[in-house]
């Protein structure tokens, strides 16, 4: 912990607290609270999209990745990258034309049973709980060793932040955060890649014959090539699965499309958004390159086992103390865009779905709903934040993927079916979640995530079900059981299909209309 | 809720055409990421193809991950293009219902 560290933390801290006091005036509103009053253009949306995406796992753990396991640590970013073609392809442009605030809204739109909505936010609640469980104990661990602060503490401190920008500034707020991070994040990284392209004078070709050099007990193949890590061909189908079909069920990015006017700009947020992400992971092959090149393994593995410390370890190593502070606020800086949108979208999910929706049937004064999103965006945030400080020693990283197995199994199946299938029902669409869900969790609770007769997981046992993560069964499970659920329904007029038909392809509002 | 007559729209050729075009576009393109996408680990796993070198000491395997970073961006630039297209069509058949032109 040193002053310059200090210095670059608390103007980070200061200058979005500047951007919370403005936005908490712009926040009069429930629609402003949710959408930040719905006037985002498409590179403001990209940019929040790429800050509230690029989690602190993708900065610091993809690059350690690289670094300690080469083509392996890059391998998920594929992944990561096309599933932004599904949900411009598929999802983004109907779920603006259809939804208000929120992912259930959009499946609301066509089943106007209060059930459908609450398990459609049920699922959203899940998904947002794991991911945010795994972003703030990853969060404590990662500013206990960058800042050297106690766990405890750390967790605490994101915690008070990310709620103060949710509770008062709402979606502005946390869409400025997001942005500022994104911009952060892209200038550090873009410094340090072009620090590592000049240690191998801008030789692509010098940087990979290096790397081929590049020897470990612990790699089960040459660095250079898939199967280092000597992961089962298996579980690396079922994970990219998992995200290729799960990124278009996260209801904090789907949630992004409801800042912005309509389709046309919806679709241009996800345009940037696909530049900036991808420019990021390929950027991040110099940052884990770089890395292996210029500290030893042993200093890597030494800082942190998993890799966590090789960006900023290499910062340092490039541009000194200056440039590590640099790398650590912005790990920081990271942290706090993807908790805030992850507390605004369970938030709504309580408070809109369920509590607005569900409960009051819609029938609430905007004051009412303020408040109600605000009281549900402070419990989200005390909730999280006491479950990270209990979950400080077991290993919650697997959750992030199983986020994405949830999404990709509860939202996905459900989403495309509302939209594309006329013969669609209620008892399909609850189907469909509840398949998603149960199966996704069930295998989870069955795989070698939890079951470990090592004893390093919560049941010390031989696993029953032998993938890390279970998309590759869930995801057709959640697409059959809506699928059967349907043609065990009654069949239901077409006429609400006819308006999401109408609606999605078109666009058309009551305001086109009016004279 | 609202007065727009979803039926009357949807019943029109001109909206016909455009749903049926827009999903004809999607689909083949839809599948097509998909399956570029899934063989990728297919391929790694269970072949050594991707490990064979194409320039200098970068092996297939980077090349197809490449691959599929450009696949992304010409994908997403095509839908830019084409969703213009649709675009218009949609506006044309929301003013010829706001005018009265649908009976």
């Amino acid at each position: 912990m040193n002053l310059t560290v200090i210095i670059m933390f608390l103007v980070f801290v200061g200058a979005t607290l500047v951007i919370t006091y403005f936005a908490s005036k712009r926040t009069q509103s429930t629609n402003d609270f949710y959408t930040a009053g719905g006037g985002l253009t498409g590179w403001q949306n990209g940019l929040a999209i790429s800050g509230d995406y690029l989690s602190a796992a993708s900065f610091l753990g993809i690059a350690g990745a690289i670094a300690l396991w080469g083509f392996d640590g890059f391998f998920y970013s594929v992944g990561y990258l096309t599933a932004y073609l599904v949900v411009l392809y598929i999802v983004a442009e109907p779920l603006r034309n259809l939804g208000k605030y929120t992912v259930a809204d959009m499946i609301a739109a066509r089943f106007e049973m209060k059930k459908v909505r609450a398990f459609a936010a049920l699922s959203s609640i899940t998904i947002v709980i794991f991911y945010m469980l795994a972003q703030l104990v990853g969060a404590g661990a990662l500013i206990q060793l960058l800042f050297d602060i106690p766990y405890s503490i750390s967790v605490i401190l994101v915690g008070i932040m990310m709620t103060i920008y949710v509770l008062f500034g709402g979606m502005t707020a946390t869409s400025w955060v997001q942005m500022v991070k994104a911009v952060l994040l892209m200038i550090g990284t873009l410094i340090i890649s072009f620090l590592v392209l000049l240690n191998f004078n801008f030789n692509i070709f010098t940087m990979f014959g290096e790397m081929k050099n590049v020897t470990a007990p612990e790699l089960e193949g040459p660095f250079l090539n898939p199967g280092s890590q000597g992961s089962s061909p298996l579980n690396n189908i079922s994970l990219i699965v998992a995200l290729l079909f799960g990124t278009a069920g996260l209801p904090h990015i789907l949630m992004r499309f409801f800042t912005v006017k309509d389709a046309k700009t919806a679709r241009s947020s996800v345009m940037w958004a696909t530049w900036i992400i991808g420019i990021f992971y390929i950027l991040t092959i110099f940052l884990g390159f770089g890395a292996a090149a210029l500290l030893t393994r042993e200093e890597i593995i030494a800082a942190n086992p998993a890799g966590n410390m090789a960006a900023p370890l290499l910062a340092e190593r490039l541009g000194g103390d200056f440039l590590m502070s640099f790398v650590a606020a912005v790990a920081f800086a990271t942290i706090l865009a993807v908790v805030a949108g992850l507390v605004l979208s369970g938030a709504s999910a309580f408070a809109h779905d369920i509590y607005g929706q569900v409960i009051k049937k819609g029938k609430m004064t905007d004051k009412e709903q303020m408040l109600a999103a605000r009281t549900a965006a402070l419990s989200v945030s005390i909730l999280s934040i006491i479950l990270a400080l209990f979950a400080q020693n077991q290993n919650v990283a697997f959750l992030v993927s199983l986020a994405f197995c949830v999404a990709a199994s509860a939202n996905l199946p459900v989403i495309i079916y509302t939209i594309f299938w006329k013969r669609f029902n209620t008892q399909g669409a609850i189907a469909g979640i509840i398949t998603g869900l149960v199966v996704s969790l069930v295998l989870v609770i069955l795989s070698p995530n939890v079951m470990d007769p090592s004893g390093n997981a919560f049941i010390a046992m031989e696993p029953i079900f032998p993938l890390d993560n279970p998309a590759l069964i869930s995801v057709p499970a959640g697409f059959i059981g809506a699928f059967l659920g349907t043609f065990l329904g009654k069949a239901e007029s077409h006429e609400k299909y006819r308006e999401v038909k109408v609606k999605s392809v078109t666009g058309i509002s009551t305001s086109d209309v009016s004279h | 809720m609202s007065n727009i007559d979803y039926k009357k729209i949807s019943d029109q050729p001109e909206f016909e055409a455009l749903l049926r075009k827009r999903n004809k576009f999607i689909l083949p393109i839809s599948i097509f990421f998909i399956i570029a996408t899934l063989i990728f680990p297919v391929l790694t796993g269970y072949t050594n193809l991707l490990n064979y070198e194409a320039f200098g000491n970068i092996s297939w395997a980077w090349i197809y991950a490449i691959m599929l970073f450009i696949m992304v961006w010409t994908l997403v630039t095509i839908y830019m293009k084409r969703a213009k297209e649709f675009d218009k069509e949609a506006d044309e058949i929301i003013r010829k219902y706001r005018e009265g032109e649908y009976k």
